[in-house]
């Protein structure tokens, strides 16, 4: 018998990731905590969805620098789940009296954490990732799952035929129910893309964990390993489809795309949306003050600024100062940035507290997404300093730009 | 040495009537996101006092719902932390003095909470102030003084109008409190003024409220003040940084408009290391600029969305300003909404005031035009 309060649906938060193609912007932060559009970080976005979708009861598993997401998330007051029975937990990989193992897999993730759900005894778990970008209604999911009396649900997205290669494709019968499920195959029979959101019955998710952990082959990964065996073990999955917008911003160029997403009349992503609020940790900053000269256009901009430039098609964090005469486009600039007088940023992401020393010229004017320029947190751009469109730079290769090597 | 607090939230409520119809002097909205007694309780919870009493009087459905459970200050506590005290009416027994009609009358029915305290300083505000000041150099001054009660004074520039709701204060060279009189006639000058916020022995403090009681006294400044200087311990602790009372309609106003025409200003209140001013937390999205908004020396909170103009304004969190319209040296209150082609000038719009399409309103600096709560023009 569980101490606890036993809980309906406990979900679990897949935020170990390296994400290492964000570069610079994840050498000492984890994917899911890095910054987003003007006050968020990326796992803001399903932390509310499972506030506003009624899941109270949110395991987050850390793995990579795990630091910042754990100050971040702290208590999870900002998201009301500090809770007395449930609310938010980090957790971390642990040593047992046998053994101690880093997260092997997303399975393995949950397996070394099965100890945790069993407390909840919960009929239902849902499994989340701290990659994606998007609203949805965890609830309604659940609805579908047990009206369908699946083992497992998986939540897809129907994309473009031609792009269906880059993504695990469910196919179907025409009740839904998943006959096959392909990873990144070359010719896909059909376009049901996996989102990496599955809800799974927790009596079956327990039995297939257990058998996949004593499988010393198996990768103990949920696309590789996990959902065929329950295919093959002639399990009942059901592919839930989801209309909406929803962004893996795993790149440097899709994570620019998915903030200037937020900016436009409509927007493509609403984040105004007050049914769906998403709550994120934010710091005690006055309101942001405008001051004479500067000019505004399409930009979204956060308490703490101080603007007294040209602010065009941007995203800019809490605590930003944009001095007279500097120009900021098409960029997103994380908190505490400074421009300094006479700077340009255009088609950049700046990462916090770096400094754009005056006159200083970071990115170039584009027409894509590609060629994005990126400065890693904490750097000084010395006065007068090009960065062409498209490097990344830390510390490292800042010293070679200073030392005019980049030229060569 | 351990430090509680005390703050006053309606004692001065009728010095702008216009804004307190629905809410405490307290909860009044300033500065774009913050509420007058954000001031005092900031400045105690950065001073590390974790145990602050509000004493409310009416109207305080407002200031309930702004301070919560107090952790947006950090003061949810299971020891201490914030609570709030409004006047203590059973159906047998109400009268004046127990509705806290004045410092002393609320001080003595919270007699009981004093006397309990195990507390050695108890510190005492009032919401009519906007400063960040460092408590814990007053209540080291009280300290090293081994004074009875020491309050903060600040030397200001007195008309005859503005003398109106001020005690004045005489001191001597080395701090001592000579003479404090409320309210006087035909001041000018430099003159040092009572900021309403103090500090006092709780043994001390204790004394005199079971003498108050025992002889049914009223005002502390008349008839405890008055009595006792020269005799007991009083100070003085002089406060050099920056201070703004609000008495009327016409300081509030002049108060916000200098947050925007001086940048020292911004920084003294909002800008101290350790020392940030916190409020509650809305959770607001960013403030969006559309195309074809334009924004000139303004304060803007988030969560608004701007396509208009908007010129030397403090603007609240959720406003929203249609295209064409013109803000201009006003004061929007949250979730107000211009419509488009509208405009305004010199005009304070309580909550959720809503401005209709081409609509066009303005005041004047010396008397700004206060719209209520909800209205639509």
């Amino acid at each position: 018998m569980s101490m606890y309060k036993k809980k309906e649906c406990v979900a679990m938060l897949l935020a170990g990731g390296q994400g290492s193609r964000l570069y610079t912007l994840t050498e000492k932060t984890a994917k899911p905590a890095v910054l987003f559009g003007g006050k968020y970080r990326i796992i803001d976005f399903p932390l509310s969805n499972c506030v506003n979708s009624g899941i109270d009861t949110v395991g987050v598993l850390t793995q990579y620098q795990p630091l910042v997401l754990n100050e971040y998330i702290g208590n999870g007051q900002p998201w009301d789940l500090d809770r007395s029975v449930g609310g938010v937990m980090v957790l971390p990989p642990y040593q047992g009296n046998k053994s101690a193992d880093w997260y092997k897999g997303t399975a393995n993730a949950i397996y070394q954490n099965l100890n945790f759900l069993d407390r909840y005894d919960p009929t239902y778990v849902l499994i989340l990732s701290g990659d994606h970008i998007y609203k949805m209604d965890y609830g309604a999911m659940l609805s579908f799952h047990k009206e369908k009396g699946a083992d497992c649900t998986i939540a897809v997205l129907d994309v473009p035929l031609e792009e269906a290669s880059r993504f695990g494709i469910m196919n179907t019968r025409d009740n839904g129910e998943i006959y096959e499920f392909e990873e990144k195959p070359a010719q896909p029979k059909s376009t049901n893309a996996s989102m990496g959101i599955y809800i799974f019955t927790y009596e079956k998710l327990r039995k297939y964990l257990v058998e996949d952990e004593k499988n010393p082959d198996s990768d103990n990964d949920f696309g590789k390993n996990i959902i065929p065996s329950m295919l093959a073990g002639g399990e009942k999955l059901y592919a839930y489809p989801f209309e909406g917008y929803w962004k893996d911003v795993g790149t440097i160029s899709s994570l620019w795309e998915a903030n200037m997403d937020l900016l436009g009349n409509p927007p493509n992503f609403n984040i105004h949306d007050k049914s769906w609020r998403i709550f994120s940790r934010t710091p005690a900053q006055p309101a942001q003050y405008i001051g004479n000269g500067a000019s505004l256009s399409n930009s979204l901009i956060t308490e703490g600024c101080e603007i007294y430039g040209t602010v065009e098609n941007s995203i800019i964090f809490s605590g930003v100062r944009v001095a007279p005469g500097a120009t900021v486009r098409d960029s997103v600039i994380m908190r505490n940035v400074e421009v300094c007088e006479g700077a340009t940023v255009e088609y950049s992401i700046i990462d916090s507290n770096v400094k754009v020393g005056s006159g200083a010229k970071i990115g170039e004017s584009k027409e894509s997404a590609d060629g994005i320029a990126v400065i890693g947190v904490g750097l000084e751009i010395p006065e007068n300093t090009q960065i062409k469109g498209g490097l990344m730079v830390n510390k490292s290769t800042l010293k070679d730009i200073i030392n005019g090597k980049e030229e060569k | 040495m351990s430090v509680s607090g005390i703050i006053f939230a309606n004692l001065h409520d009728q010095y702008i009537p216009q804004l307190t119809t629905t809410r405490t002097l307290a909860s009044v909205p300033f500065g774009c996101r913050y509420r007058l007694i954000d001031f005092p309780l900031s400045n105690f919870a950065n001073s590390g006092i974790s145990d602050v009493h509000v004493i409310t009087q009416t109207n305080y459905h407002s200031l309930m719902d702004h301070l919560g459970s107090g952790k947006d200050w950090d003061l949810a506590r299971r020891v201490g932390g914030l609570k709030l005290y409004p006047p203590f009416i059973t159906a047998y027994s109400s009268n004046e003095a127990q509705m806290y009609s004045t410092r002393l009358n609320a001080l003595k029915n919270l007699s009981m909470l004093i006397n309990r305290s195990s507390d050695d300083y108890i510190v005492l505000a009032d919401c009519d102030g906007i400063c960040n000041i460092d408590i814990n150099a007053l209540v080291e001054d009280h300290i090293k003084n081994g004074a009875d009660i020491t309050f903060a004074i600040k030397r200001v520039f007195l008309t005859p109008e503005k003398a109106k709701h001020n005690s004045i204060v005489t001191s001597s060279p080395d701090g001592e409190l000579l003479d404090m009189i409320r309210e006087p006639k035909n001041i000018s000058g430099e003159v040092d003024i009572n900021i309403h916020i103090w500090v006092a022995t709780r043994t001390y403090l204790q004394r005199v409220i079971a003498e108050a009681i025992a002889r049914d006294y009223e005002s502390f400044i008349k008839d405890i003040i008055a009595r006792n200087i020269g005799r007991d311990n009083y100070r003085v602790y002089r406060y050099d940084g920056y201070y703004a009372k609000i008495t009327s309609i016409v300081d509030y106003f002049d108060c916000n408009m200098t947050l925007l025409n001086d940048k020292n200003v911004r920084d003294a209140l909002f800008h101290v290391p350790n020392r940030p001013i916190v409020t509650k937390v809305r959770n607001s999205t960013p403030t969006e600029y559309l195309p074809g908004s334009s924004a000139v020396n303004s304060m803007i909170a988030d969560g608004c969305v701007i396509e208009g103009h908007v010129e030397n304004s403090i603007i609240f969190r959720g406003v929203k300003i249609g295209k064409g319209a013109v803000v201009k040296n006003s004061i929007l209150f949250q979730d107000t909404q211009i419509g488009r082609s509208a405009s305004v000038n010199c005009v304070i719009t309580d909550k959720s005031v809503y401005i209709r399409d081409g609509v066009s309103i303005a005041g004047h600096p010396s008397i700004p035009f206060c719209i209520e709560k909800e209205k639509v023009l």
